[in-house]
């Protein structure tokens, strides 16, 4: 089940080609609360696209939306091909086995230890893991973020830097082809959540996977992405990479760059 | 008289609350049926449930019911030493115990421990996003959360009554030993000699729907919990409050139907 090795690819001149996650005049609202309205993003293989919104602004909604722990109220996500709110049950577990989310709480069992938490979506997905392999799994992933040591703790023993490698860990145990990652760095101090942004490019590096992040944190967008999309008033507002949005005029964008 | 204008606003407000309670609660009822005896079955969750919640409340169950016996007892003796149906006391407790204040006190003391405690957890799994995280990594959390525990309370609870009533019984036993003296087979021939099936079976099946209402309550609290750490406080709180007000009910019921059938 191991990933592939990366194709040779010149860091400075990426080509990506085919889509692996497209959104579709996504709209959402809760009540009178209208929260995306018409959002587009495309997602390419190998590639990170950031996307920068104020909080509030609907970002934790537009990925739950991907994943399908929200219903959109209009609009498609096509993800390898299939449109995610139109799947039942069964479907859908088959797309999230390929899919990581950390999610911006890290969201770690917190009756279970570090290990059961890792082992948890690999006993429950559809893929057969042998006993060897989910162990073997779970101390390799634990390898990959630095914290083997942890294996026998409680989440609630652990530091938020800690728990929020923990939670990568549990994400990236199914060996994901897209990792979507809610706020990756919110909460952590900046040289634990430098620390988080480089472990995040090396996975990408590692297993090859495309990542969608979502952030405020202007040093992960910088360093961690391709290309940056601007969520405002529900919508894709700007695009393009890290140089070109500096130079942007507008100043709705122009705030996040300041 | 009511007029219209109060009438109205007293729906209004019942609509806010109450209604909205009821409906959810029976929406979440529903959806238990519809999703709990559909595969996959989560067993080893369910038998890990029955063990934790079983298993944390029996020795709070066995303490409270123990004293239920012998102080029910030592209360009831002057006035049976008064009418000189002193020799009664077994039978009298025999029946008051397992008809309904076993079932009813270790439905109480249960929701207590239980139905605060699954509200609880359900809402910080909520609150912290545990339950999303579930769900995508394949599991159907109310399947693997709320189905086995209802289950789980639904089917620990009788045997706890049983067990409850039994420990009720003895220390009814040594209440009745502190002030003159029965043999402990004596004792026990006069609570069965004045026991009919009637008394056992429908205080039995009771229980089960008190367990039920335990679990589905402290489920539906917790799983609806809204956010921030306050809302966890307020799910396991009201879960203990709604299932004990839902257990008189029941109750209350249950009575109602045995007299029915003519098993009173
Ligand atoms: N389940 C829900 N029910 C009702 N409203 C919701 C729900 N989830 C989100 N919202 C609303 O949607 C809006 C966007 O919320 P969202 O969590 O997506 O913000 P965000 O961009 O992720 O912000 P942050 O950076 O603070 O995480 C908010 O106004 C919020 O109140
Ligand atoms: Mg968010």
């Amino acid at each position: 089940m191991e990933q592939l090795i990366k194709p040779e690819i010149d860091d400075d001149n990426k080509e990506f080609s085919e889509p692996v996650l497209k959104i579709q005049n996504l709209f959402k609202s809760f009540g009178d609360n209208h929260v995306l309205i018409d959002f587009n993003l495309e997602l390419k293989k190998g590639e990170s696209v950031v996307v920068l919104g104020k909080s509030g602004s609907g970002k934790s909604v537009m990925i739950k939306c991907v994943v399908g722990l929200l219903q959109p109220d209009k609009g498609s996500v096509i993800m390898f091909g299939k449109n995610i709110p139109e799947l039942d049950d069964e479907e859908l577990d088959r797309i999230r086995a390929k899919v990581g989310f950390l999610f911006q709480g890290n969201a770690l069992y917190d009756s279970m230890t570090v290990r059961e938490n890792l082992e948890f979506p690999m006993r429950r997905t559809w893929i057969q893991f042998s006993q060897e392999e989910v162990k073997k799994r779970v101390v390799d992933t634990l390898e990959d973020v630095g914290l083997a040591h942890t294996i026998d703790m409680m989440p609630a023993e652990l530091s938020g830097g800690m728990r929020k490698r923990i939670a990568l860990a549990r994400t990236l145990i199914l060996r994901p082809e897209i990792i979507l990652y809610d706020e990756p760095t919110t909460g952590l101090d900046p040289i634990t959540g430098k620390e988080i942004i480089e472990l995040m490019n090396e996975i990408q590096k590692k297993y090859n996977t495309s990542s969608l992040i979502i952030s405020h944190d202007m040093k992960c967008v910088q360093t961690a992405s391709d290309r940056v999309v601007v969520l405002i008033d529900g919508r894709c507002y700007a695009m393009g990479t890290y140089e070109e949005l500096t130079k942007n005029k507008d100043p709705k964008v122009k705030e996040f760059f300041e | 008289m009511l007029t219209t204008s109060t009438y109205k606003k007293v729906l209004h407000q019942l609509n806010g609350s109450f209604l909205n309670e009821v409906g959810g609660l029976s929406h979440f009822t529903a959806r238990f049926f519809k999703q709990g005896f559909k595969p996959r079955y989560e067993v080893a969750e369910f038998v890990r449930q029955c063990f934790v919640i079983g298993y944390k409340s029996l020795p709070l169950i066995g303490l409270t019911s123990f004293i239920l016996g012998l102080v029910l007892t030592m209360q009831l003796r002057p006035s049976m030493v008064s009418y000189g149906v002193e020799s009664q006391l077994p039978a009298i407790v025999g029946i008051a115990v397992i008809r309904e204040i076993g079932p009813v006190i270790t439905a109480l003391i249960f929701a207590g421990k239980i139905g605060s405690s699954i509200g609880a957890e359900l809402g910080s799994m909520k609150v912290t996003e545990q339950i999303d995280a579930m769900e995508v990594s394949g599991t159907n959390p109310f399947k693997y959360l709320v189905v086995t525990r209802v289950l789980a309370a639904t089917l620990m609870l009788p045997i706890l009554v049983l067990l409850g009533d039994s420990i009720s019984l003895f220390g009814s036993w040594i209440g009745i030993n502190i002030r003159g003296a029965t043999s402990f087979q004596l004792y026990w021939t006069q609570v069965f000699d004045n026991l009919a099936f009637t008394d056992v079976l429908p205080a039995f099946f009771k229980s089960f729907f008190f367990g039920f209402a335990v679990g589905i309550i402290g489920c539906f609290k917790g799983y609806n919990s809204s956010k921030g750490t306050e809302g966890v406080g307020i799910s396991a709180n009201s879960a203990v409050v709604v299932s004990s007000i839902v257990i008189f009910i029941l109750d209350l019921l249950a009575v109602q139907v045995t007299d029915a059938l003519g098993l009173n």
